[in-house]
């Protein structure tokens, strides 16, 4: 399994990360399923959840819809999501496992630390949505 | 019933031969759905925990309604209405884990260790001693001048426990030295500001507050929580009943003091060398020494003193180096000197010698004197600041008589008054004829209060003194006035 982005949707999630520093932020990845999956677009998505920001995010179910209603017959697909953990390492917390669980869906975690991107990757859960699995991450040029 | 169309999230589509939508007949959408598992059977288990119930991560629209706020899974549809399966998409960054280690005592978490690491990475801290640093507790007594440096790097620092006690609200006054407090808190109670910044200096420290006056009855409840006191209060009766407290509990007693330029500080702990009454065994006489409102302070000092009071109290929470007990650490400002004397503890304190005579907390106010008989004037010598103005406009036979010190005089005086320092009277007392009638004033009432007392054991009895002083007559009669 792997995903492939560009050196520009990377910019773009780093700039959204630091733009919301020291909270997360979240967002959309959108593009063409498949193996790899190309991701051609990354959508900014509103962290709706009222406490704790620096620590959590939720995406209102009702922007989740309309994105996925938007992309209806227009052969891209939502990929997965990417968000970001402030001044925590790229890596799923049992947190996410337990509210981001969909097997198929791509989670691009970005670590960032002071203001600084720091690491960047992406995370699959298995068929059986019990355990968690790095996916490759391919970073092109255009 | 109605035909419905099924919108499958992309992750679920493998499920059901990769298509985006099913269309399906159905009453409700309990039905709808279970028409759906019912012929792809693997959905079940992604959609239904093993209870049956619909996953909390699955929400359910139909059209563009979130089916929690119209019937839940009973909501009916109707022919041509979209039932959407929405992914619940959340997250964040801290495990549980992540979240015991910041709030165990016995480590420093992944934040923590860059937060501090210039702490770290100092020989005499190090790991060891700052976790020592988030294991500590520190009261300081005031959220004054003093306090405000000292609650600023002592959350900095990583102090796990700050408490602080005070009752004051913040005044316009306040703000040429409590460089914490802006312009627009003016007006809110200091604890409130404070604990907001300190908050957000470093979120990972405790900060409790009293909304209170320390006084004999709470003092020992209170300083009791702490490993260290720190004094940043500017009056006798406080500093008294701190030393009296933290000598009965066995405390360190940092202690710092300003006056107009001149700083002192240092460190009392009765188990290791004297306490405060060591060094000064009975307050001045009320009014011999000036408070800072009465005599000024220049703003950047307490800064400079508190900061020095913050590094002796993490010194005394990390167990290092050389810390004021025993000295007095005086600061000059203006000749720009550090000066230190020697403090011996005294072997007959009635508080930490080796006979103590006081073995209890006292009333702090009537042994400075407070409550004493030189600020009681009966209420036949005084004078309020209304009686006042009908008295001047009716006659104006009345000597106005200020016993403020000259540069309160240029701020603002009453008219047709007479400068007469408190400390000139004795000597200048001829100048005042007895046949008058004399109204003594200050600024807040209480040292014309011992002049009037002083002047009518002398024999003056048409003298009275002016209740609330200069500030009453600007509050009340007029507002033009300046205030200080």
């Amino acid at each position: 399994m792997a995903i492939v982005l560009t050196t520009a949707h990377v910019r773009a999630i780093e700039d959204h990360a630091r733009a919301t520093y020291p909270e997360e932020c979240c967002g959309f990845l959108i593009g063409e399923p498949g193996e790899p999956k190309r991701v051609r677009e990354v959508r900014r998505a509103t962290n709706v959840v009222a406490e704790d920001r620096a620590r959590r995010y939720v995406i209102d179910p009702k922007e989740l819809l309309g994105v996925d209603r938007g992309l209806a017959g227009s052969g891209r697909d939502l990929l997965g999501f990417y968000h970001s953990h402030p001044d925590h390492p790229a890596r799923p917390s049992e947190f996410d496992l337990e509210n981001a669980a969909w097997p198929g869906y791509s989670y691009v975690i970005l670590s960032i630390v002071g203001r600084s991107p720091n690491d960047l990757r992406s995370w699959l859960l298995d068929r059986d949505g019990r355990r968690v699995e790095t996916e490759t991450l391919s970073i092109t040029q255009e | 019933m109605g035909r419905v169309k099924l919108i499958i999230p992309t992750p679920l589509r493998q499920y059901v031969g990769d298509r985006d939508a099913i269309e399906l007949t159905a009453e409700d959408v309990r039905g709808a759905i279970g028409a759906l598992v019912a012929e792809y059977g693997q959905l079940r288990r992604h959609l239904f925990n093993d209870q049956g119930n619909l996953r909390n991560f699955v929400n359910v629209y139909v059209n563009e309604e979130d089916i929690r706020y119209l019937q839940k899974e009973s909501t009916p549809v109707r022919d041509g209405d979209t039932i959407s399966i929405v992914p619940s998409i959340a997250g964040g960054s801290l495990s549980a884990l992540d979240l015991l280690a910041a709030k165990r005592k016995d480590g420093l978490s992944p934040q923590e260790i860059k937060r501090y690491s210039r702490h770290l990475i100092l020989p005499d801290v190090g790991m060891a001693g700052q976790i020592r640093l988030k294991n500590a507790s520190v009261l300081i007594v005031g959220a004054g001048g003093l306090g405000n440096p000292l609650g600023q790097y002592l959350a900095a620092a990583g102090v796990g426990r700050i408490g602080v006690v005070d009752f004051d609200v913040i005044d316009l006054t306040n703000l040429q030295r409590q460089v914490m407090y802006s312009t627009q808190d003016v007006g809110r109670p200091k604890l409130d500001v404070l604990k907001e910044r300190l908050h957000a200096i470093n979120p990972n420290v405790d900060v409790q507050t009293y909304a209170t006056r320390l006084t004999s009855e709470n003092a020992l409840g209170i300083l009791r929580e702490y490993d260290v006191v720190i004094d940043g209060t500017d009056n006798f009766p406080t500093r008294y009943l701190v030393n009296d407290a933290s000598v009965l509990l066995g405390k360190p007693n940092v202690y710092g003091s300003i006056f107009r330029f001149e700083g002192q500080a240092s460190v009392f702990w009765a188990s290791k060398g004297p306490c405060y009454r060591c060094l000064y065994a009975e307050p001045p006489p009320p009014g011999l020494v000036p408070s800072c409102a009465e005599g000024g302070v220049l703003g950047v000092l307490p800064g400079i003193v508190g900061s020095v009071q913050a590094i002796e109290a993490l010194k005394i929470l990390l167990g290092k180096g050389d810390t004021l007990v025993g000295r007095l650490l005086v600061f000059d400002a203006m000749r720009m000197k550090f000066r230190e004397l020697k403090l011996r503890k005294n072997p007959d304190c009635p508080m930490c010698g080796t006979h103590p005579t006081i073995k209890e907390l006292i009333d702090y106010e009537e042994f400075c004197g407070l409550r004493g008989p030189n600020e009681q004037v009966g209420e036949e010598f005084q004078i309020t600041v209304d009686e006042l103005r009908s008295k001047v406009q009716d006659d104006g036979h009345v000597v106005l008589l200020d016993v403020r010190e000259p540069l309160e005089w240029e701020i603002a005086h009453l008219d047709d008054a007479v400068l007469m320092p408190v400390a000139q009277v004795p000597s200048r007392v001829n100048e005042l004829s007895t046949a008058d009638e004399i109204v003594v004033y200050c600024k807040s009432g209480i040292r014309s209060a011992r002049i009037t007392n002083f002047l009518r054991e002398i024999g003056f009895r048409k003298v009275k003194n002016l209740v609330g002083g200069i500030d009453e007559w600007a509050e009340r009669i007029d507002p033009e006035m300046a205030k200080y």
